[in-house]
């Protein structure tokens, strides 16, 4: 291949129905622009004579492939020809249903789109599938070609008729076509050339033209600044002491000096420095930088969080989300099932709550089903294990997207369009604006880690009264003692007749407030480097969320006492008897196994 | 950005979505310039380090010079090298230049079994210890479930097909016609156990790119990709039995990248010079399809 590195490139997906004629409109383009290697119409053309079928454009694609195998050129996905403005990828899609997930992969790197429609056939199922998936990719630059003209005698009637419909349909994906180019790619009208002859009546661009117009879209970067965070790493081989943030910045810019806002944590803290290797750092980092940067403070946040600047509009933090989906799995999208949902780098466990209205590709009309089929479309609510920060479609589309997981197989892709309340919502803010607000030490978890040789973690001993919480409880702080952890055991009780003095009735919406002021007392201890041992009655495992929000232990281990379990909570080990001594060695086994403690007991 | 800045800043992202998705992970470093150019972009993506062993398959075939370079880079770079070799066809001298198998058979065994059995732990694998500069037995035998590999979707048939993460079962098996979607950055990183996912970093770079990319960075490469008076010089690095050197006369990055763009070059395959390409029908989708890179 020879790329004139000068030009700039861009990628161009070319979808529609099977047989519409994909095929011939891109032989032909290719052929009208002399980016054939030579001889190679004349050899495709002497081919069909002999085989006494008539040639097509389509054949060349074909033979292409096969010489591609051969190490020149062309793939089977993908080819590549220059105008004198650009040099164009053009990514063929199949236009068969049966690779739509195949389509999804090509168009998702396209810049534009050619959108082709056989105009002896008009409108079919998957020109509709298509120009929805257009849309929800976020490919804003579609072309209509409605192809095959000479079939139709050239029609400007049909051609019309085409574009009135197909207009139609579009709009109700918020997509306004650049163009409808009506063309035969069999005879060339209107690829390279302008057919004034038999088609006066058509006075706009050809293909080509309109290809040169697109226009190639810059990188966001006067948006908000959005990095998923990849990793926070910190190597220390040859005494690298750096730690550094990492991540691709999706939209907008920072620079050394910004204030810098994690979320869902709203941890915040400042930019320290510009990280790269082998060139200087640069003064800012913009939107398609794969990037690295240290901050002034020491606070702990993982892969998942987005950096966003302290001064912008901050995103969505949600754990119920409104969103649109595309379903390509085997098996249907359906509630009750575990998936998982990916979002930037954040991975967490969700499940299908609710099927809004399921759209028919076809006609965009909806209906109302209990879960989504291969190939559809359809609004739904999703209900997250844990919450995610993102925005919302219509303001940022880059981290408004996401796709599901189905056992291994990535089987869905969706756009947020609106964030949720559930019952966590208002306590999740209360932290969010306590982590932004919190007074900052110089140590970091990592250094305290290490200096105490363990991890900070949660240890939830709860079940009924009577039940042994307590004597577990301190038998095990004795032996992680005297193992030399740093530990401590805390009991409810502890708390209820100290922090919470002021509280005093015993009702439903108390117990809450207890278990929220020890939350927050937890979060502190954790925060110190402890392990920390809770022991609670009959623990609800909403009352554990709740929990996990508020102290957002890295770890956390329950352990239910008691031979049946009465509450909902999905205990880790249950206790049933009263064999402490081995209860502990199981769960100090389970610590180790886990990297809390790094040595055995 | 410009093109190289673009393609720079995909492989890094790739690259640190596979360290933190993949506990098991490798890269694989054929000594040759594009995975030269991978090892590079991971040391870009982490700061100066690399976070993974380099795994190289050593046929005992390979040029003499690829060997010595390897080693001088491992210990340079502080990078935590393995090999692993077919050491019982090598014994029984059951390979194609001691006439006794195919070009294709010898291909199989010395390249795709020994990757085979060395990803999965089945055979030993040989670490550098950096104390003596020596290799040892590594004690370390868990499967790797994240291979990294420096393909390129424009070299041959087989390789434009490919995803970013692309999975393999169990008997290293891909299935060409059943791939996973891959979108908006996402990509495949749950697997079922015992089959692995291998990793495509440079899946857009042409030959072109990498060879800029060498000039813009200063990348050290091995020597034998540059002509040292004789007219010759190496265009793809192989065994040293079925790798022939083309002729030309360019004697750095900068001549071959014109070479490349304007010379004679422009028309020629990169892998003509590649003996088991010719014999595998071209496309070398057989060799592949059984694990071959």
């Amino acid at each position: 291949m020879d790329i004139c590195k000068t030009l700039e490139d861009m990628n161009i997906v070319v979808v529609g129905h099977v047989d519409h004629g994909k095929s011939t409109v891109v032989g032909r383009m290719l052929a009208d622009t002399n980016s054939l290697p030579e001889g190679k119409l004349e050899q495709v053309k002497a081919n069909c004579r002999r085989n006494s079928k008539p040639f097509e454009y389509a054949f060349l694609l074909d033979a292409l492939k096969d010489e591609q195998a051969q190490g020149i050129t062309i793939d089977s996905a993908r080819c590549f020809f220059s105008t004198e403005k650009r040099n164009y990828i053009i990514i063929d899609a199949p236009g068969h249903i049966e690779f739509l997930k195949n389509m999804v992969t090509g168009a998702a790197r396209a810049e534009a789109a050619l959108l082709v429609i056989a105009a002896d056939e008009g409108v079919m199922e998957n020109s509709n599938r298509h120009g929805y998936l257009l849309s929800m990719l976020g490919i804003r630059q579609v072309a209509v070609v409605i192809n095959k003209m000479d079939l139709v005698d050239y029609s400007r009637e049909v051609y019309e008729g085409i574009v009135l419909e197909y207009s139609r349909f579009l709009k109700k994906v918020n997509i306004t076509a650049s163009s409808y180019i009506p063309v035969s790619g069999m005879i060339g009208d209107n690829i390279a050339a302008n057919s004034t002859e038999r088609m006066p009546w058509y006075t706009g661009m050809t293909v080509l033209e309109q290809l040169d117009s697109f226009i190639s879209e810059g990188l966001p970067a006067d948006m908000p600044f959005r990095m998923p965070v990849q990793d926070v790493y910190k190597f220390t081989m040859n005494n690298d002491n750096r730690r550094i943030v990492a991540g691709t910045v999706e939209t907008g810019r920072l620079a050394v000096g910004d204030s810098v806002t994690f979320y869902p944590s709203g941890k915040r803290s400042s930019v320290k420095s510009i990280e790269s290797f082998n060139v200087s750092p640069p003064e800012q980092i913009m939107a398609g930088n794969s990037a690295g940067f240290t901050l002034t403070d020491q606070i702990f946040i993982t892969r998942g969080e987005i950096a966003a600047r302290s001064d912008e509009k901050p995103p969505e933090v949600a754990a119920r989300l409104k969103t649109n989906v595309f379903w390509l799995g085997r098996e249907p999208f359906s509630p009750g099932k575990r998936y998982f949902i990916k979002i930037g780098t954040a991975k967490v466990e969700c499940s299908l709550e609710r099927v809004g209205r399921v759209m028919n590709a076809s006609n965009l009309n909806s209906e109302k089903k209990e879960s989504v089929e291969r190939h559809e479309v359809a609004e739904c609510i999703l209900n997250l294990k844990k919450p995610v920060s993102f925005d919302l479609t219509d303001e940022l589309a880059a981290t408004s997207r996401f796709v599901l997981i189905d056992g291994y197989e990535i089987s869905g892709g969706g756009i947020i369009t609106g964030a949720m309340e559930d019952e966590l919502s208002d306590v999740r803010h209360q932290v969010m604006i306590r982590n932004t607000n919190w007074i900052k030490s110089s140590i970091s978890r990592e250094d305290r880690a290490y200096r105490y040789k363990q991890r900070p973690s949660l240890i939830i001993i709860t079940g009924p009264r009577q039940s042994g919480k307590k004597t577990l409880a301190r038998e095990l702080e004795k032996v992680l003692f005297q193992n030399g952890e740093l530990v401590y055991f805390i009991g409810m009780g502890s708390v209820v007749y100290g922090v919470d003095a002021d509280i005093k009735n015993r009702n439903k919406k108390n117990r809450e407030e207890h278990i929220r002021r020890a939350a927050e007392i937890i979060n502190i201890m954790l925060d110190s480097g402890m392990i920390l041992i809770l022991t609670a009655i009959e623990l609800t495992s909403h009352e554990i969320e709740l929990i996990r929000t508020i102290a957002n232990p890295p770890d956390i281990l329950t352990i239910w006492t008691g031979e049946k379990v009465t509450t909902d909570i999905n205990a880790e080990l249950t206790f049933g008897g009263n064999d402490n001594k081995m209860y502990v060695e199981r769960i100090c086994r389970n610590l180790a196994d886990r990297g809390i403690i790094f040595k055995g007991i | 950005m410009d093109h190289l800045e673009k393609l720079e800043a995909r492989s890094v992202h790739i690259l640190r979505e596979a360290y933190s998705q993949f506990k098991q992970l490798c890269m694989l470093w054929s000594i040759g310039k594009d995975s030269t150019v991978m090892l590079w972009l991971a040391r870009k993506a982490f700061f100066g380090h690399v976070p993974f062993p380099l795994v190289h398959v050593d046929t005992s075939y390979k040029i003499k010079e690829m060997i010595e370079y390897r080693d001088r880079l491992a210990l340079e770079y502080n990078l935590d090298m393995v090999y692993g070799q077919n050491k019982e066809i090598l014994e029984k001298g059951f390979t194609y230049p001691n006439g006794k198998c195919s070009r294709i058979e010898c291909c199989r065994l010395l390249k795709s079994e020994a990757l085979k059995n060395t990803l999965s732990g089945e055979w030993p694998r040989y670490r550098m210890n950096h104390g003596t500069g020596k290799y040892e037995i590594d004690t370390n035998r868990e499967p790797f479930t994240g291979v990294i590999v420096g393909v390129r979707a424009d070299e041959e048939g087989s390789r434009s097909k490919e995803r970013y993460f692309s999975p393999r079962d169990k008997n290293n098996d891909w299935d060409v016609g059943d791939q996973p979607p891959e979108f908006w950055n996402q990509y495949k990183t749950d697997f079922a156990p015992g089959t692995h996912v291998r990793i495509h970093p440079l899946l857009d770079w042409t030959e072109a790119d990498i060879w800029e990319y060498i000039e813009k960075e200063g990348i050290p490469t091995v020597s034998l990709y540059y002509d040292r008076g004789e007219g010759i010089r190496y265009r793809s690095l192989g065994c040293a039995p079925c790798t022939s050197p083309i002729e030309s006369s360019a004697s750095n990055v900068a001549e071959i990248i014109e070479e490349l763009k304007s010379g004679k070059l422009r028309n020629i395959a990169e892998r003509s010079g590649r003996e088991q390409d010719k014999e595998d029908g071209g496309g070398l989708e057989e060799l592949r399809k059984d694990g071959y890179m």
